[in-house]
């Protein structure tokens, strides 16, 4: 397919398909989006993740044309389409209720675009077809949107956001309405079908399991702005704020003084070492820093020694593959650890459990985070 | 049982009246007397030969096909307007459209009048055209503004994505989807206009009555089943339209229960 095709599966950086530059919206004098700027790559797939209100699906209409900004400019390949109405965009949109059109076959519904365009007969039963074949549809051709499941449903809004190769696939939340078996499947399936043809996707979506399994980077957003851009990985080890330690994934935010390069000191009086590489630089000595780690870099240890603190336990959630334990530490900082299964015997509340926490697994967070 | 009773008694209570006027209308002698003596169609006979039942026929069909060629688009773009938040003050618009409902047909009769003198249309139609408007928009604005409610936007959001125009969009998305609520308001709006007595009274001349007003003035001025016989031939088409529009329109179950 088209140009994409060259670049599938490996995006290219670099090259924007998709910018932002300076975007403002505005409602009733109230930014969902104030001053984004963004730039996606080809054949990326490009999450936007954050909280409900987070100004995401804002950015959306924004490329999409369905609002216009109130300041700032929409390019897609370097061409400013701020002022360009939607139809003329040529951008695929796949909605979260799916917007499949109930009064038209799922042929016509595919079929949509390429009539808008005027294409000859052949050309639309072939290529609807074709589309319907990449989502494992050919039999449902006939039927009406209401016929099928939700998953069906989806895959038919993908076919129809795909079938004229548009140059870059919005969704909108497209995997929200299905159940939990249902939407790790479809994740799986997206990804591939987002790979083999290699076309530029800006994924919008509020769980960050999905962005982490599915993205090539992602936006974390907050409040109109972006919080963090960077690939899921470095997102998840390297968060660069509070926002994003707790948003993406559960962990926790310990504060303290700095009382040497590499030493931190805890309201409590606990005294932790602090490994520079994983912090990204040393302390001043006397200045605040606001510190996460992530439950599962928290181990229960036996024996006292460096980084290691005793506490009690405050609560137990068993979740199968681990328990999660929330423990207050002897300075009054609680603390979530995920304890691996088989599980010590005695994690109880009420119990006193001796945690270390490893110098190389705290994250530094810029602060005024918030 | 009692509610058996009840539920029955008030269908007999409901359609007696129509079908004492049915029976009324086969009387052979000329008096509005019941039970009918007889078996007879003069008065039929006289109803369709009668001129100025004929004119007001022609006058009805006039000034309802006006009237509802000019509030289905009306009514339409004032549903879709307030279904989609466009306009300020939504409540005041919809008040104000709804209005015609609650404003007694002699207050809004005497208005129309009134205006109608001022402007000297009084011996056209016009007036009339514009008074049953007015009358039959509450009825289209609320029939299509339930379809429009359950618009989902996004619908208008993906046909523009995939290359549909503003005009396409209406014509492919919108306007079929809007298709019951519409045929419903047409339906509606039909019934209301050739039904409408009080206000068309006080705007009609001889020549412009509509058949409503053309029946009250020869009650007004005969006693004899004619008028039994118009009512009749008047409650045989309303049941036509309804029976045909339920048959082969697709109203979504506004007026007889839907079948699946």
């Amino acid at each position: 397919m088209s140009a994409a095709g060259a670049a599938a599966g490996r995006p290219v950086p670099g090259r924007a398909v998709v910018e932002l530059r300076g975007c403002t919206r505005e409602y009733g004098g109230v930014p969902a989006v104030a001053g984004l700027d963004l730039a996606v790559h080809e054949g990326e797939l490009l999450s936007l993740l954050g909280p409900s209100g987070c100004g995401k699906t804002t950015t959306l209409n924004l490329i999409a044309g369905f609002v216009p900004p109130t300041a700032g400019r929409v390019l897609v390949d370097g061409e400013d389409v701020t002022a360009r109405p939607p139809h003329r965009r040529g951008l695929g949109v796949v909605f979260q209720s799916y917007a499949l059109f109930p009064h038209l076959t799922v042929f016509e519904n595919v079929a949509f675009a390429l009539r808008e365009r005027r294409r000859s007969r052949d050309e639309i039963e072939r290529r609807v077809r074709a589309a319907l074949g990449l989502v494992r549809l050919e039999s449902r051709a006939e039927q009406r949107p209401a016929q099928l499941s939700g998953g069906m449903q989806q895959r038919v809004a993908l076919a129809r956001a795909l079938v004229y190769e548009p140059r870059v696939l919005l969704l909108d939340e497209p995997l929200a309405a299905l159940d939990r078996k249902l939407r790790e499947e479809m994740r799986g399936e997206l990804r591939e079908i987002q790979r083999s043809i290699g076309i530029t996707t800006i994924f919008v979506t509020h769980d960050q399991g999905e962005a982490l399994g599915l993205s090539d980077r992602i936006a974390v957003m907050r409040a109109g702005r972006i919080e963090q851009l960077g690939t899921p990985r470095e997102i998840y080890e390297r968060p660069a704020t509070r926002f994003v330690a707790e948003f993406i994934g559960a962990s926790t935010v310990v504060r303290g003084r700095a009382i040497g390069p590499d030493r931190l000191e805890l309201p409590g009086g606990h005294v932790l070492r602090v490994d520079g590489g994983g912090v990204g630089g040393t302390f001043r000595p006397g200045e605040a820093a606001e510190l996460a780690i992530r439950p599962e870099r928290i181990r229960v240890v036996e024996s006292a020694g460096e980084n290691v603190m005793d506490g009690r336990i405050a609560g137990v959630i068993y979740q199968g593959v681990q328990t999660e334990v929330t423990v207050d530490l002897a300075g009054g900082q609680r603390v979530l650890v995920f304890v691996a299964e088989p599980a010590p015997p005695g994690l109880l509340p009420g119990q006193p459990l001796r945690l270390h926490l490893p110098a190389d697994a705290f994250i530094r967070l810029a602060s005024g985070g918030d | 049982m009692i509610l058996r009773l009840a539920v029955a008694a008030l269908v007999a209570f409901m359609t007696l009246p129509t079908l004492v006027v049915i029976a009324v209308s086969f009387n052979p002698t000329a008096i509005l007397s019941f039970p009918p003596a007889g078996l007879s169609l003069r008065w039929y006979v006289n109803v369709l030969t009668y001129p100025q039942f004929q004119r007001a026929a022609w006058n009805s069909v006039l000034v309802t096909a006006g009237a509802v060629a000019l509030a289905m688009p009306i009514g339409m773009a004032a549903a879709l307007a307030l279904a989609r938040g466009r306009l300020r003050a939504p409540q005041l618009w919809a008040t104000l459209l709804l209005s015609p409902l609650v404003v007694p047909g002699v207050a809004a009769g005497l208005g129309f009048l009134i205006l109608g003198a001022g402007l000297g249309l009084l011996r056209s139609r016009a007036v009339l055209i514009a008074a049953h408007v007015a009358l039959v928009l509450p009825f289209v604005m609320r029939s299509a503004w339930v379809s429009a409610r359950n618009l989902d936007p996004a619908l208008e959001r993906a046909a523009a994505s995939l290359g549909a125009t503003p005009w396409r969009v209406f014509r492919r998305v919108t306007l079929p989807l809007l298709r019951p609520g519409l045929l419903a308001a047409l339906l509606f709006a039909v019934i209301v206009s050739l039904n409408e007595f009080v206000v068309s009274l006080f705007i009609s001349t001889r020549l412009t009555e509509i058949l409503p007003v053309a029946m009250f003035t020869y009650v007004v001025n005969y006693t004899d089943p004619t008028i039994a016989a118009l009512s009749s031939l008047f409650i045989l088409a309303t049941i036509v339209v309804v029976w045909l529009a339920d048959r082969f329109l697709d109203l979504g179950g506004v007026f007889i229960h839907h079948r699946q």
